[in-house]
């Protein structure tokens, strides 16, 4: 049987307030435990919350960016449920009247096609501590440091049909929030946790299959695995004549396998009522203007950008432009390099290779796109061979020298290009392999006279150090060979 | 001394007659006396008080003074106190000490005043008879002359209770459905609830959010006057609090009456009421008539709504409000709890009392699914209706006049097995947190030797109106000064 794959997603995108959403304690990651909670992120009692203006700020400007409505009275509502990381007893959130209404974003795939996503809404919330298990003799430990923090949760329309869309999609958003700046964008650490909500149904029919959710996917490749595998999941469920029962589930990644968290029957009744601590946020005007008028460049016009004013094809466009700090690094090199077109090669090439074997994102990259900018300036200027800049980049990157000049220098990369120099050098060589020039001179098929040229660049290279122009090699060769 | 208001006192402080330490001693030493009887104090802090006389001395010896500085007073212990265990009569905070001050602690710290200690009160604000105390019911120093033990009102029964006793001038109360007012009646006191939003709400643990507010408890209207000065003003901690201006509430007590327009409900003149607390009541409006006011009937028609949306409203909120009281980060935990849930579980089966469990049973089940729309809302929507008929009635009249409960003290034990029975002493009270509106109770004569109070109700706001027409009323009467015996 053939079966149509329907893909929701729910976003937690952590806000980069300083502050907490209703209290002053600080949001930076990675304290002590407990040492960013005060008095109101604990729940002692008599104490309120007081709301943080820029979460709102960042709110609107979201909604904005995903050409959504901004509701001009929103209402925080309490979400009860008992658990040791949510120090309330209910979790302070929007349900009835969110800020952010509905919206879309459009995303592309990678046949070019481009496809509308629906957002339902998006409501500001705090977000909960986290329990820790290791180090307790057996007991939890409860680390409030991340209570409070400001969320916004993106709920959109079950628009998707396939991980490819799923993941598009939610690198589109990443590219969005990291672009507005209103997100760090950071999913290791959880600023970006992602819910999939996914039903099968039988190719071409109306009616939606019974959905899962799984829970709290923080890289794009789990999110990728996990729809696979749910959806697997569901296939073998159905195609045995089964049912799919309505849960939330939790995804491995680390195994690729996945558990029932909770069934609908065991879901708790939340009992939702507003927060009378809290008063309904009004949203004027003058401050969705204010906040439209600052809004920064976003990724789709980034894209238009780089095309127009660096001749960068659609995809190399579209890759550089999607994060706002990759494409601030690929600006930074592009303004000292001329050739943008070989600046994305080193980025997606060499540059991406290392921080994906070292699991940095472009923010720990240890060298700076200056450098990488000055480094393909001597590329281009043929200062230094392909293999030269490797080793110069290798250099940047291991912190053994920041500049590039001084690093060509100090390991004798400078290629020689005198042509004259280059000439005698050849002649030399080819005087001395006079078999193999006869070969070459009998061989008629260009293709394998191509690859015996290769034949002589090793004996060129021994001769000049290795710091002959090996293009400049092969023009000469060619030309002295005949043809 | 002891018979002495704060208005008195900050005089004879002013003229040197009396230190601030020789007036703490005074009373601390009363409360050792006395406080037996009547168990109105749950914590009683005689270093601490003794040291900010001290420091009160000092502040006056350098020409630092308020009208409170070094006047003994005591919070209701509702109230956080960074550094003094704030139980809310619970067993749940049983030792449970703050790390901060309530923004009224700290506004009455920095007025220089001496807080003496902690009041009694029934279990977080749920009562009208202090009888669900976890450290005992406070008894009325009304009526034990006549050897028997009456109860002082509720919640804030403590504060009343020592202020009638005059184990101390003054006290911070908080008032959800009558809090202030009726143990103010009860107890022959005069107490003030302030408009919602009029007193910030930061470190006074939460019963219902939206109908708490902090107020006043003093024998007189001038010395509740005085309170509201330290206690009233915008909080940028408390959301819910107003931004306006505070007015010197002691600038118009002396505003003349004449032309005062008083409303009385007649739906508040009906017949739970005795024949002889009606007759103290019409008295005292007689008393406004003699200074020049004018008086009408009117009609709250949907007063009657009052005490049901209430029993909604409230534990609805109070079933959220109280789920940080989990066990797990401060307050009472249950010994060797073998996994969460029965950390949870007993935690609060042990620490909480069972009015308290009452409420929040009744407050979870009006916000389940199925029931929300039925119970919440429908509540909400009455909510609207009361705050309605007191808009109405405040185009008509200027306040109005009500007794403050149906009928006076009742003896301990009397209403505790029937809840919905002592659910009625709050009958007059209520529907004023509903609307959010302001109110006093003012002593106005006795039933049986048992003091009776006169509600008097103003529009948003109106608190200086409120304060004036009671201190007018007390230049004429003195029902306020008898002293129980």
């Amino acid at each position: 049987m053939q079966w149509d794959i329907v893909i929701g997603l729910e976003i937690h995108v952590q806000l980069a307030t300083k502050t907490k959403i209703f209290s002053g304690s600080s949001t930076a990651y990675g304290a002590e435990p407990n040492t960013q909670a005060n008095a109101v992120d604990l729940a002692m009692p008599g104490t309120l919350p007081v709301p943080n203006e820029q979460a709102f700020r960042y709110a609107v400007m979201f909604g904005l960016a995903v050409n959504a409505d901004i509701e001009r009275r929103s209402v925080f509502e309490r979400k009860n449920y008992f658990y040791p990381d949510l120090p309330k007893g209910y979790q302070t959130t929007q349900l009835e009247r969110p800020i952010v209404g509905p919206g879309f974003v459009d995303i592309e795939l990678a046949n070019g096609e481009s496809k509308r996503v629906r957002i339902h809404h998006a409501h500001l919330e705090e977000d909960a501590g986290k329990s820790l298990h290791e180090d307790f003799h057996g007991m939890t430990g409860v680390d409030l440091n991340r209570a409070g923090t400001p969320l916004i949760e993106v709920v959109t329309e079950p628009d998707m049909t396939s991980s490819e869309e799923a993941v598009a999609f939610a690198k589109k958003l990443h590219g969005i929030v990291t672009s507005l700046g209103i997100c760090d964008g950071d999913m290791s650490q959880g600023s970006m946790r992602f819910d999939v909500n996914i039903s099968l149904k039988p190719k071409g029919s109306e009616t939606l299959g019974t959905r899962t959710e799984t829970k709290n996917l923080n890289s794009f490749r789990f999110m990728e695995q996990a729809i696979a595998h749910e959806v697997e999941r569901q296939m073998d469920i159905l195609e045995d004549g089964g049912s799919i029962v309505q849960e939330t589930r939790l995804y491995n990644g680390d195994r690729d396998e996945s558990r029932s968290m909770r069934t609908k029957e065991e879901a708790n009744d939340y009992r939702y009522f507003p927060c009378p601590d809290l008063l309904p946020v009004e949203i004027d005007e003058s401050f969705i203007e204010a906040a439209r008028a600052n809004l920064p460049e976003l990724p789709d016009a980034r894209k238009a950008r780089f095309m127009d004013q660096y001749s960068l094809n659609d995809y190399d466009a579209g890759l550089l432009s999607s994060d706002s700090k990759l494409a601030a690094f690929f600006e930074e090199a592009a303004s000292h390099a001329k050739d943008a077109k070989l600046v994305a090669n080193w980025i997606q090439g060499e540059f991406s290779a290392r921080l994906n074997a070292e699991e940095k994102t472009v923010a720990d990259s240890p060298i700076t796109g200056a450098q990488l900018g000055n480094l393909v300036v001597r590329i281009a200027d043929n200062t230094i061979s392909s293999a030269g800049a490797k080793k110069v980049f290798e250099a940047l990157w291991s912190g053994e020298n920041d500049n590039v000049d001084a690093i060509i220098d100090a390991k004798g990369l400078k290629q020689v290009s005198d042509t004259g120099a280059l000439e005698a050098m050849v002649d030399e060589v080819l005087t001395g392999m006079p078999d193999q020039v006869a070969q070459y001179q009998n061989e008629e098929d260009p293709k394998k006279r191509k690859k015996m040229l290769g034949g002589f660049m090793g004996p060129l290279m021994k001769a000049s150090k290795g710091q002959g122009n090996p293009k400049l090699f092969n023009e000469i060769l060619v030309r002295k060979l005949g043809g | 001394m002891h018979n002495k208001s704060v208005a008195e006192l900050s005089r004879e402080l002013e003229s040197g007659q009396i230190s601030s330490v020789e007036l703490t001693q005074q009373f601390l030493d009363r409360i050792d006396q006395e406080d037996g009887k009547y168990n109105s104090f749950i914590t009683v802090t005689r270093e601490q008080a003794l040291a900010d006389a001290r420091a009160a001395d000092e502040q006056r010896a350098a020409g630092n003074v308020t009208p409170w500085t070094g006047i003994p007073f005591a919070h209701k212990d509702i109230f956080c106190t960074n550094g003094v265990r704030t139980t809310c009569g619970s067993k749940m905070l049983e030792a449970f000490t703050p790390p901060y001050d309530a923004t009224v602690t700290a506004n009455f710290r920095q007025a220089g005043a001496v807080c003496l200690g902690k009041t009694n009160m029934d279990e977080f604000a749920m009562g009208s008879s202090n009888e669900s105390s976890h450290f005992g019911a406070v008894t009325n120093p009304w009526g034990l002359s006549q050897g028997e033990k009456r109860v002082p009102g509720g919640s804030s029964g403590g504060s009343a209770a020592a202020v009638a006793a005059r184990l101390v001038p003054a006290a911070t109360a908080t008032d959800t459905g009558g809090s202030i007012r009726q143990p103010a009646a009860l107890c022959g006191v005069t107490g003030l609830k302030p408009t919602y939003g009029r007193v910030s709400r930061y470190g006074m643990i939460a019963f219902a959010s939206s109908l708490d507010q902090g107020g006043t408890m003093a024998r007189t209207a001038e010395d509740n006057a005085l309170m509201l000065n330290v206690m009233a003003g915008f909080d940028p901690k408390d959301s819910t609090s107003l931004d306006r201006e505070v007015p010197d509430y002691t600038a118009t007590l002396n505003e003349p009456l004449k032309g005062l327009k008083i409303g009385l409900p007649k739906e508040y003149f009906s017949d739970q009421l005795s024949p002889a607390m009606e007759q103290q009541v019409r008295n005292a409006v007689k008393e406004y008539e003699k200074l020049g006011a004018t008086v009408k009937e009117v009609s709250l028609p949907n007063a009657k709504l009052a005490i049901a949306a209430y029993y909604v409203i409230a534990p609805a909120e109070a079933s959220a409000n109280l789920s940080r009281f989990d066990g797990v980060r401060y307050g009472y935990r249950c010994e060797d709890p073998k996994d969460l849930m029965d950390l949870y579980t007993r935690s609060r089966a042990e620490g909480f009392g069972t009015e308290v469990k009452r409420r929040i049973l009744v407050g979870t089940y009006a916000l389940s699914a199925g029931y929300f729309d039925a119970y919440y809302l429908k509540a909400q929507k009455v909510r609207r209706l009361i705050q309605q008929d007191f808009i109405n009635a405040f185009k008509e009249v200027d306040v109005l006049m009500s007794p403050t409960t149906p009928s006076p003290a009742f003896i301990q034990g009397e209403k505790t097995s029937d809840p919905v029975t002592m659910y009625l002493e709050d009958v007059f009270t209520i529907a004023i947190n509903l609307a959010g509106i302001p109110a006093m109770s003012v002593p106005a004569g006795f039933v049986d030797g048992l003091p009776v109070g006169l509600q008097i109700i103003g529009d948003y706001f109106s608190e200086a109106r409120l304060l004036n027409a009671a201190h007018q009323f007390q230049q004429v009467t003195d029902w306020h000064q008898r002293e129980p015996q």
